[in-house]
This record gives structure tokens, C-alpha cells and sequence, in this order.
């Protein structure tokens, strides 16, 4: 790991902040949908599995020690504990896993193919640790918790379709990323 | 002294520089030449960011592409783009900064600052966000983070580009103060009527190497009949 | 620096971080492994008294619980339909003290204070040959970046402004990320520059 990848790491863990400003689409019984799933999505996709799970890992860092950068302005050690911590921690593993699929490929992978990654990555294995979480947490059944979490699915299907065409110019533009 | 002997550099099969050989050896010298001229990526040779694809760069005999620690402590750089250079975001923790990698104790690094950023009248701003300074006032940050570090050599990469004439005046005058050797790349020919010498990279080449007032009345010739 | 941390005078705020990130563990790790209202409602009172302590209002710990309350509201629904509303206001209680406990910590810590903290933990792995300045460079070249990268986007949105291309995210985002991304390579430089 040399200082371009640590400034990297940064950036990244900092662009989720940012996207944490962007204005929140509240949904009916006020769930809110929010920008920063792109940016586990956008690291995955841009700086490959290891750089861009250690992105999110230090974001969530800087969240976990009192930094108020979450959608919302929310922060601190208790939003691992709330209901969407397992979204959280599946974030950094979304984003590995998004990485690897990417880092399988020495050249761009195909668009459709992309996006097949980021929606397994940025969804699947997401959903994989925050419905269980919400389950445990909420004395409810995996089923109960899915359907819970489904009112999430469309924005975030939206958000992995952005990021692929985001991904591929911007990869276009700097190959040597 | 720095050394440029006989150094060829290509970035992405395009070639930067050409066979350039060179002696530094006087207290201010100024790098001149066109965008694209090789200037920039000659600036970044003399402390080791870059290295030479043939031939070799040595400062007080160390080869840069050997001694990189140690070449990096003798030669200080400054960027253009103060944005792109203030790492920290607080004043004071980005001064820090370069004498943390020295291994300099707290107590150490704490002193110096003060008596740096008191230098450059930043003492006040000591304890705010670096990025809400005035654009003068980030340069003249650069400059104290990279001279904190009491390098031997400044090499300075167009320091005044941005700047307005009054930051311009101030950032002339903190070099002009310099006890170290400044090498300085510049489009500025005011700032460097005064230096002992100037040289104009042209494609990768050395066009001209004389007297600063000399070297620009060939240099604004050379880019008239261009 | 933005913090969430409240300055007080009180014995909580100076404690270590590591004995209070260490206390919040062993606490909501017993409260998950332990299931009855009961316990949960006593942590819920010797929360509050450590609010007491901590000289912060009952209203701050309040403050820590009101932006969750849409998804208590949502599992005490589902409670009452699937299972009962006692067990619906356990597992809200449990949830509240939770995030109390969380909040508390974030409120009596400096970040700065964690980040050194966490630095002094980490400090035993440099033997084996870990670089732990590259953590702490992270950390803070992390906070140097938001406001860059506010920035940039505001930049690039006034240039897309001219062509009518402002509300077109591609348009903001693609060369927002890819001058970022550059100006990321000219700080990297300037790292190494300064000895790093």
C-alpha cells in the first residue's frame, strides 16, 4: 500500500461523507433513502477490493468515533446499534466484494456485467448482513425483516444503474486508477 | 549542489525530457519555458518524485534514486496549487506534519510550528480549518509546511500562478528571505529579474542557460519567432 | 473540527476512551444475551443516572433516541401484529438504551481523543511491520477532503450551469469524481514530498 492508495482511501471515505449531504428522498412512514450506498458502490466499482472496502471502513471509523456523517447528520457509536447497523457493516463487505468481482478483469468488464457485479455486491451482499441485523435486533423473522427492507430495493437498483455508467467513464478517463 | 547528468524521461511513451545535463549550484535560479515544456517534471527530479528513465539526478552527491529519505529531507518542494499540497485540516497539525515523518518528539514539533507559522504571519490561524485561509495565505502555508523541515534546497513549482498581486508581492518577498537555495518554475519574470540564473526548458530541451534579464530577452524572442 | 462531543466537567468525560468503548460492549453484549424486560429496564435506569453524571440533560439522551423513532414505531407494529406488544416495547426499551449508552460515549469523547486512542492501540502492531501513521494520515486526510470535494462539486455544477447541465447528475458527478481523483495524485506527491 503506497501513499497514492492511502490518499485514495481517503478520498473515497470522503466522498461518502459528502454524499451523506445530499438531500435525503424521504419515502412514505418515513423511510429515507439516502445518496451513500452509491459511494459503497462507487468505491467497490473505482478502487477494487482492497482499497475500497478499507474507503467505507474508514468512513464508518470516523462514524463509529463521534463524526456526524451519515445521511441525516447522524453519527456516533449508537447508529451500529440501531436498526440499519448490519446495513453498515454489509457496506465495507459490499464494497470488497464489488472490488474482487471488479479485480477479476485486467481491462473495463462489459456494462451489463458491471452491473451485475455492483448489484451483487452493492445489494445482495448488503441486504445479506442488514436484514439479519434488523431481524435480531427487532425480535422479528428474516422474512418480516426482508419484506421491511424491500421498500429500499427500487431506489437502490436505481443507484447501482447510475454507478455502473459513472464507473465506466470514469475509468475511461484515468485507466491507471 | 544538485547534479542533472545526462537525463532522458518519458511519461507514457511520450518522451518529457531529453538529455539534459545541468550543474546547480547558485542561491536562486529560476526554471523558465512553455506549458508541456518539461519544466514541471524537470522541478520534480531534483528531490526524487520523479526519476530519470536514463541517466541520473544526485544532490550533494546522493543519488535520488537511491536515497529518497534522505533526498527528500535536503530538497523541500512546494506545489503550485496550495490546495493540492495542505494535507492537514487544521494550520497547525498540517506544519506538523513533515516533522512527524522526521521523528521529531511532540515538545519538538509544537515549537517550530509556532515559530514558523509566527514567521509567516499565521500565528493567529494556528488553530483553524487550513482550507478557509485566504489563497496567499495557503501558499505562504505550503511554504512554512515544506520549510518547517529545514531542507538545504526549496524547489518551488510556479508558486505565484494563482495568486493576485498582492499575494504575488508576499510570496516574492518570503522567497527572497530564503536562507536556502531556491530553485523556482515560473511564468513570472518579474519575480526572478533579480535571481543568479535562468534556464528555458523548450521540448523537453535546455534552449537557453544565462542571466535572468538576458535569458528572458532570448527566451521572449525565441517564443516571438515560434 | 465537527464533533458531536459536549464539553462537561465530569468524571465520564474524563475516563479513557478505551474504558468506555470496553464498558459499552460488555454492556450490550449482556443485554442481548440476557432476554428480560426486567434487566433491560434497569440499564435503562442506570443510563440515565449516567447521564446524570455526565452532567448532560435527560433531553440529550432523548436526542440520541428521537431519530430512530419511524423504526421503533415500525417493530412495535410488526410486534403487535406478529408476536405482542409486550415483547414490542422490549425490544423498543433494549434499543433505546442501546443507542443512550452509544450516544453517551460520543458525547463525553473528543474525536481527537479516539483517534489517539486509537492510534496508542494500534501502536503494538507495528512489529509486525504495519505503518500505523498510514491509519491517522487517513484519518485526517479524510476530514481535509470534505470540504474539497463540496468544492469541486460546486465548481463543476457552475460550470455545467452555462451549458444547462446542472441538474444532470452524470454531468456533476463524472468530473467531479475524475478531478478529484487527480487532485488525489498531486497530493499523494505532495506527501511523499514532505517525507513521508
Amino acid at each position: 500500500m503506497n501513499t497514492k492508495d492511502i490518499v485514495l482511501i481517503a478520498l473515497f471515505a470522503a466522498l461518502m461523507a459528502a454524499l451523506g449531504v445530499v438531500p435525503q428522498i424521504t419515502l412514505p412512514l418515513g423511510v429515507p433513502i439516502t445518496a451513500q450506498s452509491m459511494g459503497v458502490m462507487l468505491a467497490g466499482a473505482l478502487l477494487g477490493a482492497k482499497r475500497g472496502g478499507l474507503a467505507i471502513a474508514l468512513f464508518l471509523g470516523l462514524v463509529a468515533l463521534g463524526l456526524p456523517l451519515l445521511a441525516g447528520g447522524r453519527g456516533g457509536a449508537g447508529v451500529f446499534f440501531g436498526a440499519s447497523g448490519g446495513f453498515l457493516i454489509g457496506f465495507v463487505v459490499g464494497a470488497f466484494v464489488i472490488g474482487l468481482l471488479f479485480d477479476r478483469h485486467k481491462t473495463q468488464p462489459a456494462f451489463l456485467l458491471s452491473l451485475i457485479y455492483i448489484l451483487v455486491g452493492g445489494i445482495g451482499v448488503v441486504y445479506l448482513f442488514g436484514v439479519p441485523w434488523l431481524a435480531q435486533i427487532a425480535e422479528l423473522s428474516l422474512g418480516q425483516a426482508l419484506v421491511g427492507s424491500a421498500a429500499f430495493l427500487p431506489g437502490d437498483c436505481v443507484k447501482a444503474v447510475l454507478t455502473a455508467l459513472i464507473a465506466r467513464e470514469v475509468r475511461k478517463a484515468i485507466p491507471t486508477l | 549542489m544538485i547534479e542533472v547528468q545526462n537525463v532522458s524521461l518519458t511519461l507514457d511513451n511520450s518522451p518529457v525530457l531529453r538529455d539534459v545535463s545541468l550543474t546547480l549550484s547558485e542561491r536562486r535560479i529560476a526554471i523558465l519555458g512553455s506549458n508541456g515544456s518539461g519544466k514541471s517534471t524537470f522541478a520534480r527530479l531534483l528531490n526524487g518524485l520523479r526519476l530519470p528513465t536514463e541517466g541520473r539526478v544526485l544532490v550533494d552527491g546522493l543519488d535520488t534514486a537511491k536515497h529518497g529519505r534522505d533526498i527528500r529531507k535536503k530538497v523541500g518542494f512546494v506545489f503550485q496549487n496550495p490546495d493540492n499540497q495542505i494535507v492537514f485540516p487544521i494550520v497547525e497539525e498540517d506544519v506538523a506534519f513533515g516533522l512527524k515523518n522526521l521523528g521529531l518528539p511532540a515538545q519538538d514539533r509544537a515549537r517550530l510550528a509556532e515559530e514558523v507559522l509566527g514567521r509567516y504571519g499565521l500565528l493567529s490561524r494556528r488553530g483553524q480549518s487550513s482550507h478557509v485561509l485566504s489563497g496567499g495565505q495557503k501558499q505562504l502555508l505550503a511554504i512554512a509546511g515544506v520549510l518547517v523541515m529545514d531542507p538545504e534546497y526549496v524547489v518551488l513549482d510556479e508558486p505565484t500562478t494563482l495568486l493576485d498581486l498582492r499575494n504575488k508581492l508576499k510570496i516574492a518577498n518570503a522567497i527572497e528571505a530564503l536562507e536556502q537555495t531556491a530553485i523556482v518554475v515560473t511564468h513570472d519574470l518579474d519575480l526572478v529579474s533579480k535571481f543568479d540564473r535562468a534556464i528555458v526548458f523548450e521540448e523537453g530541451r535546455v534552449l537557453v542557460d544565462d542571466q535572468p534579464d538576458r535569458a528572458t530577452v532570448r527566451y521572449i524572442k525565441a517564443m516571438q519567432d515560434a | 473540527m465537527l464533533d458531536l462531543y459536549v464539553a462537561r466537567d465530569s468524571p465520564l468525560h474524563a475516563l479513557a476512551p478505551g474504558w468506555k468503548i470496553l464498558a459499552l460492549a460488555i454492556v450490550c453484549s449482556v443485554l442481548f444475551a440476557i432476554d428480560h424486560i426486567a434487566l433491560s429496564l434497569g440499564a435503562l435506569c442506570g443510563t440515565l443516572v449516567l447521564y446524570r453524571v455526565a452532567r448532560l440533560s435527560v433531553a440529550m439522551a432523548w436526542q440520541q433516541v428521537r431519530p430512530a423513532w419511524w423504526i421503533f414505531g415500525l417493530i412495535f407494529v410488526a410486534q403487535l401484529v406478529f408476536n405482542s406488544w409486550l415483547i414490542g416495547l422490549f425490544v423498543i426499551l433494549r434499543f433505546a438504551v442501546l443507542l443512550m449508552l452509544a450516544g453517551l460515549l460520543t458525547l463525553t469523547t473528543k474525536s481527537s481523543d479516539m483517534i489517539d486512542g486509537i492510534e496508542a492501540g494500534l501502536t503494538p502492531l507495528r512489529r509486525f511491520g504495519f505503518r500505523t501513521e498510514g491509519i491517522s494520515l487517513a484519518i485526517s486526510l479524510t476530514l481535509r477532503f470534505i470540504p474539497v470535494l463540496t468544492q469541486v462539486v460546486q465548481e463543476v455544477r457552475e460550470a455545467q450551469n452555462t451549458r444547462g447541465l446542472e441538474r444532470n447528475p452524470f454531468a456533476i458527478a463524472i468530473p467531479s469524481i475524475v478531478r478529484t481523483i487527480k487532485i488525489s495524485e498531486e497530493i499523494s506527491d505532495a506527501i511523499d514530498a514532505r517525507g513521508f
